[in-house]
């Protein structure tokens, strides 16, 4: 009882710090956002689905220092043509924005809607409110309370470029709360890249719908500071034919929670959510998804890999639900860590919760050194040990990255990962 | 060119010697051929040489062009110039082929000193070698050995060979696993890149091997130890008589 009641005192002592905003559209949402919050308690360390993840510095009132990465990066999406949106701890900056304008598709910011009537009504905190159920996910439902700015999306053809959300980190302390809205219509097509630290504590949802016939791609990187910390959730719905892509690096980071949760609403929907991050030292990282069929021939893939050292954690919670009636679903699960010492530890949990009689799922979860063989091999071809380490590792990430479509985004983001690796190389 | 005095091994795991006691020198130019009987320590000889974990010297010593190999880690061995094409080579998914090559070639280059491979130019040479040993471009482009047969995994060892330009090729039972054709696809491979300063260990159970790579001299293998040398002729005797009389010999 003790436990439950602080739960509930921590909650408050979270909101207590916190200003809901009035009017506009959005304002009775928030208001229903916040009292889902009130009832359900912020996350606790006795929730079963924070089982491995302690969420405390998440929920406490103040966000804990972050430091800043004191060297020279380019960013990664810097070589591609896109469409700039550039958040600095949260905060729009317009100066290093582009227009907010592009063929194919309207974009605005939350912070700037503030009509009584605006399409994001019918979005904005929906797909959340539809993702609490079977599960709670009451960091979401605070994001939608409290988000004080984000992009919303319109796609109704196919988008010019891509957008890139790109979020900057300056402060030590700073505490951001982001929420984006992206609607695709039918045949609509549209590309999201995110990157950056953003804040030294992140809370970000992302609600996508994905009508008949489109196709959604989502290309995420989080890194760089090393005690940074973000829950984020993407919730998204998928109707007939449509495609949702979604792949995400991560590396360093003392706390990371990615939630996905995904409803394949229409017939022959494609869903895949793929992840590869990579930790040294003190990081933890957490895949949580949750992809629901509810329609009849979907296809949903969920490719998790990590590479952990120096007494670094990763998490994968994955569920399949496969309703009564969604037969011919094609569901594919696997997640895998490379442990390079005995100090790292990768905690699993694949569920698969099916009422159809005519599916078929496999999942799969393994954590493995590397192989003794495979370096042997190298190494007896001339490959220094450092360096055929690093070629077996990219080889083990392979199968998530290898989820981007595009071939130059999947470069890029290669080259991520041999720079992180090529900066620990010992020999 | 490379010279083993009275090498003694043991598995490092087990308190078990394998090799008791090898002398073997082979001179630039020539191939030597190394037979025996299952278990009487060929391929764990080629193990030790390449530098693989779990076997323990325990006397002896080891030199390649007078340079003392068993202290190097098994990248410095490749670098000084020893290549061991593998009796199983290991297959290596989400590593193209063609990487590995181009790591392999220029990683070498490197630790000697020398200007590394421009894409250009390995591309051109390795082409070219490919289509030698009939390997097209499909599998320069697969994943290191994966999904490869027998055949074309061996192939793929001889086209490493041949790109590394080592000065020493030792072959662990290179045959084992090729059909006719293959075989004389490796054999001519092999024979190609004989050359005045390179020097050959075959490793082979079977004397058919030695019918398309001719040896200058013969080894037989026994218990750890090496208990007959002779020249091609000792190769067609073990073929006729198998190993029986020469192991009741050295007995």
């Amino acid at each position: 009882m003790a436990a439950l009641q602080r739960k509930f005192d921590d909650t408050e002592a979270r909101l207590s710090g916190l200003t809901l905003p009035e009017g506009g559209w959005s304002a009775a949402t928030r208001r229903d956002a916040l009292s889902r919050v009130r009832s359900m308690g912020l996350p606790h360390a006795r929730d079963e689905y924070w089982k491995y993840t302690k969420p405390a510095t998440l929920v406490q009132p103040e966000a804990p220092a972050a430091a800043l990465f004191a060297g020279e990066e380019t960013p990664i999406f810097d070589d591609v043509d896109r469409l700039k949106v550039v958040f600095v701890d949260g905060v729009f900056d317009p100066e290093a924005s582009d227009a907010l304008s592009m063929s194919g598709i309207t974009i605005e910011r939350l912070a700037d809607s503030n009509a009584d009537i605006h399409w994001a009504r019918d979005l904005y905190g929906k797909l959340e409110l539809a993702g609490q159920s079977p599960v709670e996910r009451p960091l979401a439902a605070l994001n939608t309370a409290f988000a004080t700015d984000g992009v919303l999306i319109h796609a109704t053809a196919k988008a010019e470029k891509p957008v890139n959300l790109i979020y900057i980190h300056n402060s030590e302390t700073s505490d951001a709360i982001l929420h984006h809205c992206i609607k695709l219509d039918e045949g609509a097509e549209l590309t999201v890249l995110e990157n950056g630290p953003a804040a030294a504590r992140f809370n970000k949802v992302m609600e996508v719908d994905v009508a008949d016939k489109a196709t959604f791609h989502h290309i995420r990187t989080q890194g760089r500071d090393h005690e940074r910390r973000a829950a984020t959730n993407i919730f998204g719905r998928l109707g007939r034919e449509s495609i949702f892509k979604s792949f995400t690096l991560t590396a360093n980071g003392v706390l990371t929670r990615n939630e996905c949760v995904l409803e394949l609403t229409g017939d022959d929907a494609v869903a895949h959510v793929a992840g590869a991050c990579m930790g040294d030292g003190d990081f933890h990282h957490d895949d949580t998804v949750f992809i629901t069929h509810d329609a009849v021939n979907c296809e949903s893939r969920q490719v998790f890999k990590k590479v952990l050292r120096n007494g670094a954690t990763g998490v994968f919670q994955g569920k399949i639900l496969v309703k009564k009636g969604a037969q011919k679903t094609d569901g594919y699960q696997i997640s895998q860590s490379l442990l390079l010492d005995e100090d790292s530890q990768f905690l699993a949990k694949p569920e698969l919760e099916i009422y159809a009689d005519d599916v078929a799922c496999s999942h799969g979860s393994t954590s493995g050194a590397i192989d003794e063989e495979a370096l042997f091999y190298l190494r007896s071809r001339g490959v220094p040990q450092g360096h055929a380490e690093d070629l077996l590792t990219l080889a083990f990430l392979a199968e998530a990255v290898l989820e981007i479509e595009d071939q130059d985004l999947q470069d890029a983001v290669n080259g991520r990962i041999e720079a992180w690796l090529m900066r620990r190389r010992t020999a | 060119m490379l010279e083993i005095k009275n090498l003694h091994v043991k598995l490092e795991e087990e308190d078990k010697q394998i090799l008791k006691g090898v002398d073997l020198t082979i001179e630039a130019g020539k191939v030597h051929a190394i037979m025996g009987p299952n278990g009487s320590g060929k391929s764990t000889l080629s193990y030790v040489l390449s530098g693989r974990n779990g076997y323990e010297v325990t006397e002896g010593e080891a030199t390649l062009l007078g340079q003392d190999i068993l202290e190097l880690d098994p990248e410095e061995r490749a670098a000084a110039g020893l290549f061991l094409a593998f009796q199983y080579p290991v297959e290596i998914p989400g590593v193209g082929n063609m990487t590995f090559l181009r790591t392999a070639v220029n990683a070498q280059r490197k630790a000697r000193g020398e200007e590394e491979m421009s894409s250009t130019e390995f591309l051109k040479v390795v082409r070219e070698k490919a289509k030698e040993l009939e390997i097209g471009a499909d599998m320069l482009k697969r994943p290191v050995n994966v999904g490869f047969s027998g055949g074309e995994k061996k192939r793929n060892e001889i086209l490493q060979m041949a790109m590394l330009e080592p000065k020493l090729c030792i072959l662990d039972e290179t045959d084992s696993g090729l059909d006719v054709d293959a075989m004389k696809l490796v054999s001519d491979g092999v024979n190609k890149l004989r050359a005045p300063d390179r020097g050959f260990l075959v490793i082979t159970h079977y004397q058919r091997l030695l019918d398309h790579i001719t040896p200058d001299v013969v080894h037989i293998m026994y218990d750890g130890r090496i208990v007959k040398t002779g020249g091609p002729e000792l190769a067609l005797e073990v073929e006729k008589n198998g190993y029986a009389d020469i192991m009741a010999e050295s007995a």
